[in-house]
This record gives structure tokens, C-alpha cells and sequence, in this order.
């Protein structure tokens, strides 16, 4: 714990130092905020999963955010770290979220460290933006920005007059963060299997995560293509032994998706469209049930302002899964089965009051084939521009225990997140 | 007698078409009043900082810096930038505007929290401008061919002499008229004055401190009062610079998910 004290007090120090330099003549920048996160169960109390807890979360984070650049040449660098303390595990630790270095060199931009990549124009639903997501800070109410997380690796942006383009390459796969049972309760077909073991792939170079964004400006569209060569973010689950299994492991299998969007303006508001094909190059045929059937996703969404300060987005969204009779055919017994398709609708609703120092937002998810749903309404206020309290739910809910959404049906809770910045 | 009526009307004739021509074209004035507040040099970067005063006086503060690139002519199409730098929570967002005269304005947004740049709806031109009592349209100016112009008079304002022109929109929206002193000298717009439907004063306008930087006449303070909600902001420009060699690469997804430190610094 005292190298944590001690990393804080050099940053401190740092952000006394020039006190009195007139800012034109530093060469960086620190800023800094306290967020403060609780959220609280309101389903099943005292559950009988997990750690028996009624709270889902329960935190202090202190966010420092350092740049210091160089006068000569375009050089930057970034580093973007929490200090935190989980207050109910006890845990102190840090959570580094992104640190990188920029250089700029005529039409290229290299950007080499744990950095964050949002790709692809959904709102809250994700193709093309294959990049890793804590879903658990989505699911407990954090800000929105812990929902993306930093990939440790290069990527080098070419802009050009018509074209430009971005590559990436991470050494290390990041998983996603997915609700584990330490404190949700999810739909698990190997509950009674007793062990669990996480195996990620290999770190070896063949398993490097490969990227490419090909973008431009078509009829008045912002055009973008994808390329991907890597794994899928969530794991598919083998067994060492079908018929008394004792060992589950999680694994995830290769992924590649090849994928496309298009946003601009429409019918007095903005209009989304995206598609990617998931291909499973580890189950080609679709017979393997452990792991996932090559996709194909797309949605079409639409934005636009109803009155000053208030938007509204509607969105539709697909999953097919590719030979779904083979799917079927070899899904084990008693296993619920997918359909061939989950579809999504999204709403939102976003409402700024009082010269924007409240903000009411509402994003609903409804699957009409899956008949489930995901509500997180919120109500935000800016006591200053300091200040902001945050209040909201995350309501899950649907017909099936097993669906995506239905799942996580117990762990309805709300949450209050404070952020004071200074 | 046959003739004394014609000399007769055609001195009247005379008198009104001298009248004429002593009346300045409204419209034209307006064209030059954008042309020199919204205009100045090929390009301009200023560093602003506005404070959005609320009725009992609890006070906001913004620090941006915005970029400025006519595309052409004066009067025609412009490409904006505004980067934030405070407050905390709006830290390093990024706005982007393609003003199109002739057609809907194209607009991003560079949300840093998630690194996501999308496209907003531009369809709010009288929305206020990030809480405060400009509109994004007080920010980046109003097409001439918007309104029906005429000349009122002519009225010294702060002691600089001034032509007032009366702008009535064609399109609904949320005030009736406005009026607006052209100064004489620099065609600055020294003050605008909104009237509700109601004919009663909602929002006035005032260009403060006027300095020549670059030998262009720049309103380094720039107010507008909301008489309706009792606020106001007060924009101040702490640093104008003009003709500064942007180019319209500059105008970019780039340089909004990154904009070079020389700018925003």
C-alpha cells in the first residue's frame, strides 16, 4: 500500500510545484476528480449468491490525469490512472486506465500504450467495436466512460484527403469484464460443475490482436470499413468430461469480423447504419457447441432533437446466428436453446433542464424475440461546475431466466455516483 | 400650369430618390456586420472564457478555445472548432462545425470520456449554446437571406455612431424582431436587441472593449443579458490571433480526437 502513497504524493507534489509559473509556460497538465460510487440492491436482499451482499458496488476513486508534451516536435504523453479503494472488499489499489505516448509525424499519428478505441456508430450496442468493455461498471452504475477498457498496444493513424485509415495491434488480449458470481446472479448451465479455470490465449505472437479502420466522406456520409483478426471478448466453456464433468474452463476462441458503417444527417436528425460479419474460424461448420456460431449483426438507428435540449434515439438491432440447424443438432440435451436470431430495440432519451444543470436520461433496451429488457434511467444535477450528483437503476427483467437480458433479472439495484473535480 | 405640376413631381420624384440613396441597404449592412464579426482575416483562434450568470447570481465558468477557417469568400461557408478545456467534466470534448449557408450545417462531437466522435442533429440553431445565453447561432452568425432587413436610423451607441436595422426572420423562431446597431466605422454589431412575440425585450447584445489586433477591430468582451430568465454570460476573449495558417485538413476526425497542443494550450 505505501508505493500507492508514495506514486500519490510525487503526483501531488507535481501539481504543487508550479504553483506561480504562469501556465502558457508549463508543459503539462494535471487534473484531477474524486468519484464516489454506491450501489445497492433492491431485488432479492441478503441474496444467496455471491457474498450475500445487498450491494453491488462501493467505491472511492481518485482519478489523476497527466499530459506533458514536448515544445520541439508533436510528442505527448498520457497518463490517466484511478486510485481506488473498494470498500467492500477492503481492496486499495490502482486502476490504469489509459498511458500512452503520441507522436505525430506529417499525415501519421502514432499512438503506442494501454489506450482506449471506440469504433462504429451504435449507441450502447456495439459491432464493429470488437475492443474490450467492463460491463460490470455498465451494470452497477458507474460513469459511463468506465465502460470502455484500455488495450495495451500500438496503433498508427494515416489521414489522408480522401481517405484515412487506423491500425492496431495488441500483443496481449484484454477480455471483457463480465458479471461473475462474486456478485450477480446469471444463468450458469455448469453450475453444478465445482471448478472453474479462466484460460486466455496464449501469448504468443501468432495471437496478437490485429485491426484496421479504412474511413471517409461519402455523399455526405461519414463512411468507415473494419477489419479484425483476433478472439471473442466473451468465453465459450468446455468441460473435461461430458457426462461427469468436474473442471469447466473458459476459453475464448478466434474471432474475426469484417464489418462497415455509416452515419450522417436524414430526415431532420442523424441516421446510423452498421453491419459486421462474426466469423468463428474455430467452428467453421457450427458443430461445435462450446464455441460461438459465426454472426451476422447490423442495426439502423436515428437520432434527432424534438425540442432544445432534448433528444431522442431509436435504434434496431440483429444478431443472426449462421447455421442454426447445426447449432441445434448439437446442442447438448437439456440446454436451452438460442433462436436464431436475438433482435434489440433501443430508446433513449435525453433531457437537459434549467440552463443544463439537470439532466434526466433514459436508455431502455427491449428484445422482442427474446422477450427481455434492460432500463437505466438517471437523473443528473451540477451543484456547480465542480459538483455533479448522479442517481439511477439498472432494471433488468424478461420471460426466461437464460436470455441476455432476462439473466440478470436479480440484480436490479440503484446507484448514486458523486463527482467533485479539482 | 401643365408644367409647374411636372417640375413639381419630378422634384418630388427627385427628393425620394435622393432620399433613397441617402438610406443605407439594410441587408447590405447586415452582410457587413457578419462579414466583420464572424470574418475577420482568412482564419482566427481565440481563447475564451465565458461566465453564465444565473438570476441570483451563482456563477459558471467555461474555458474553450475556438477555430475559425472562412472557406471561401466572406459571407460563405466556415468550418469551426471549439475545444473545452473547463470545466472538469466537459475537459478535452470537442465540437466541430461545417457552417453551409446555402443548406443544413454538419456538426460532430468528440466525446472523450468513451473517445467517440459522432455526428449531432443541426437542426438547433436557436438551442443555447452550452448553457449559456448565446445561441449556437450567436456563435458561428446568422445568414443574411434569413431575414427581411430595414433600415430604422441612425443612433450613436457608446459614442460611436451607428446605423439601426430592423431584421424580421422568415422562419419561426423564438423572437419576433431584432434590432441591430451597425457602427458606422468598423460594421461591428455593438449591440442587438431580441424582441419576444410579444414585442417585449428579451435578449440584448452588447460588443465590449473593441481592440485592433492584427489591424482588425475584435469586441474582446462580448455580453448578451436574457431579460426573460434574468441571466447572463459574458464572453471574454483572453487571446485573439488572426490569419493564423489553418488549413481545412485541420477540420477534422483527427484533429478532434486529438488536436495539436499549439492550439489548445
Amino acid at each position: 500500500m505505501s508505493k500507492y502513497f508514495m506514486l500519490l504524493a510525487l503526483a501531488m507534489t507535481l501539481a504543487l510545484a508550479p504553483a506561480g509559473l504562469h501556465a502558457d509556460d508549463e508543459n503539462y497538465e494535471l487534473n484531477w476528480f474524486m468519484l464516489v460510487n454506491y450501489a445497492g440492491r433492491t431485488g432479492d436482499l441478503s441474496p444467496s449468491f455471491g457474498d450475500g451482499s445487498d450491494y453491488v458496488l462501493g467505491e472511492e476513486r481518485l482519478r489523476m490525469d497527466l499530459s506533458a508534451w514536448a515544445d520541439s516536435i508533436e510528442a505527448e504523453a498520457k497518463l490517466r490512472l484511478d486510485f481506488y479503494h473498494d470498500a467492500l472488499t477492503g481492496e486499495f489499489d490502482i486502476d490504469l486506465r489509459e498511458a500512452y505516448i503520441d507522436y505525430t509525424a506529417n499525415a501519421f499519428d502514432f499512438r503506442v500504450g494501454r489506450q482506449v478505441i471506440t469504433w462504429g456508430v451504435g449507441d450502447l450496442i456495439f459491432i464493429n467495436d470488437v475492443w474490450p468493455k467492463d460491463w460490470v461498471s455498465f451494470f452497477t452504475g458507474r460513469p459511463l466512460g468506465y465502460l470502455k477498457l484500455g488495450v495495451d498496444g500500438a496503433r498508427i493513424r494515416y489521414s489522408g484527403d480522401a481517405l484515412s485509415a487506423e491500425f492496431v495491434y495488441v500483443p496481449v488480449f484484454e477480455s471483457d469484464n463480465l458479471p461473475g458470481a462474486d456478485r450477480f446472479s446469471y444463468f450458469d448451465p455448469f453450475v453444478s460443475v465445482p471448478n472453474r479455470v479462466e484460460q486466455k490465449p496464449e501469448r504468443t505472437f501468432e495471437n496478437s490482436e490485429l485491426a484496421a479502420r479504412i474511413y471517409g466522406n461519402l455523399a455526405d456520409f461519414d463512411v468507415s470499413g473494419y477489419l479484425y483478426k483476433g478472439f471473442w471478448h466473451s468465453p465459450g466453456v468446455t468441460l473435461d468430461n461430458p457426462i461427469m464433468p468436474t473442471t469447466a474452463t473458459m476459453f475464448y476462441p478466434e474471432l474475426n469480423v469484417y464489418g462497415a458503417n455509416a452515419q450522417g444527417a436524414a430526415v431532420g436528425g442523424i441516421l446510423s447504419l452498421e453491419a459486421g460479419y462474426y466469423d468463428s474460424p474455430e467452428d467453421s461448420e457450427g458443430l461445435d457447441p462450446t464455441i460461438p456460431n459465426s454472426q451476422f449483426r447490423w442495426l439502423v438507428g436515428y437520432s434527432r432533437q424534438l425540442m432544445e435540449d432534448f433528444t431522442l434515439g431509436i435504434q434496431y438491432y440483429q444478431e443472426r446466428i449462421v447455421d442454426h440447424g447445426a447449432y441445434l443438432s448439437t446442442l447438448p440435451p437439456g440446454f436451452p436453446a438460442a433462436k436464431d436470431y436475438r433482435d434489440v430495440v433501443t430508446v433513449s432519451l435525453d433531457r437537459w433542464l434549467s440552463r443544463q444543470t439537470w439532466r434526466i436520461f433514459v436508455f431502455a433496451y427491449f428484445s422482442p424475440n427474446d422477450k427481455d429488457y434492460y432500463l437505466l434511467p438517471s437523473i443528473t444535477h451540477k451543484f456547480s461546475d465542480k459538483l455533479a450528483l448522479t442517481a439511477g437503476a439498472n432494471i433488468f427483467g424478461g420471460e426466461e431466466d437464460y436470455t441476455f437480458f432476462g439473466q440478470f433479472d436479480e440484480n436490479d439495484n440503484v446507484y448514486l455516483s458523486l463527482r467533485f473535480d479539482f | 400650369m401643365r408644367k409647374s405640376i411636372m417640375m413639381t413631381a419630378a422634384a418630388v420624384l427627385l427628393t425620394a430618390a435622393f432620399a433613397a440613396a441617402q438610406t443605407p441597404d439594410a441587408a447590405d449592412l447586415i452582410q457587413k456586420s457578419l462579414n466583420a464579426y464572424y470574418y475577420g482575416g482568412v482564419d482566427g483562434k481565440s481563447t475564451i472564457s465565458m461566465e453564465i450568470i444565473d438570476k441570483n447570481g451563482s456563477v459558471r465558468e467555461r474555458k474553450m478555445v475556438m477555430l475559425r477557417l472562412n472557406v471561401g469568400d466572406k459571407g460563405g461557408d466556415q468550418r469551426f472548432f471549439v475545444y473545452f478545456k473547463e470545466p472538469g467534466d466537459v475537459r478535452e470534448m470537442t465540437f466541430m462545425v461545417y457552417k453551409n449557408v446555402k443548406g443544413d450545417d454538419d456538426r460532430w462531437i468528440f466525446v472523450p470520456s468513451v473517445k467517440l466522435v459522432r455526428r449531432i442533429a443541426a437542426d438547433d440553431k436557436r438551442s443555447s449554446f452550452v448553457g449559456s445565453d448565446f445561441t449556437y447561432e450567436d456563435v458561428s452568425g446568422r445568414a443574411v437571406a434569413q431575414d427581411e432587413h430595414t433600415f430604422v436610423r441612425e443612433e450613436d451607441f457608446n459614442g460611436q455612431a451607428a446605423y439601426v436595422v430592423k431584421s424580421v426572420p422568415k422562419d419561426k423562431v423564438e423572437y419576433s424582431h431584432k434590432l441591430t446597431w451597425v457602427s458606422k466605422d468598423t460594421y461591428l454589431p455593438l449591440k442587438e436587441e431580441y424582441f419576444n412575440g410579444d414585442g417585449k425585450l428579451s435578449r440584448v447584445f452588447t460588443a465590449e472593449e473593441i481592440e485592433s489586433i492584427d489591424d482588425i477591430p475584435t469586441p474582446m468582451k462580448r455580453v448578451m443579458e436574457n431579460h426573460e430568465t434574468g441571466s447572463k454570460t459574458v464572453i471574454t476573449i483572453e487571446k485573439a490571433e488572426y490569419n493564423v495558417d489553418l488549413d481545412e485538413k485541420d477540420f477534422s476526425e483527427r484533429r478532434m480526437r486529438r488536436p495539436p497542443r499549439g492550439w489548445i494550450r
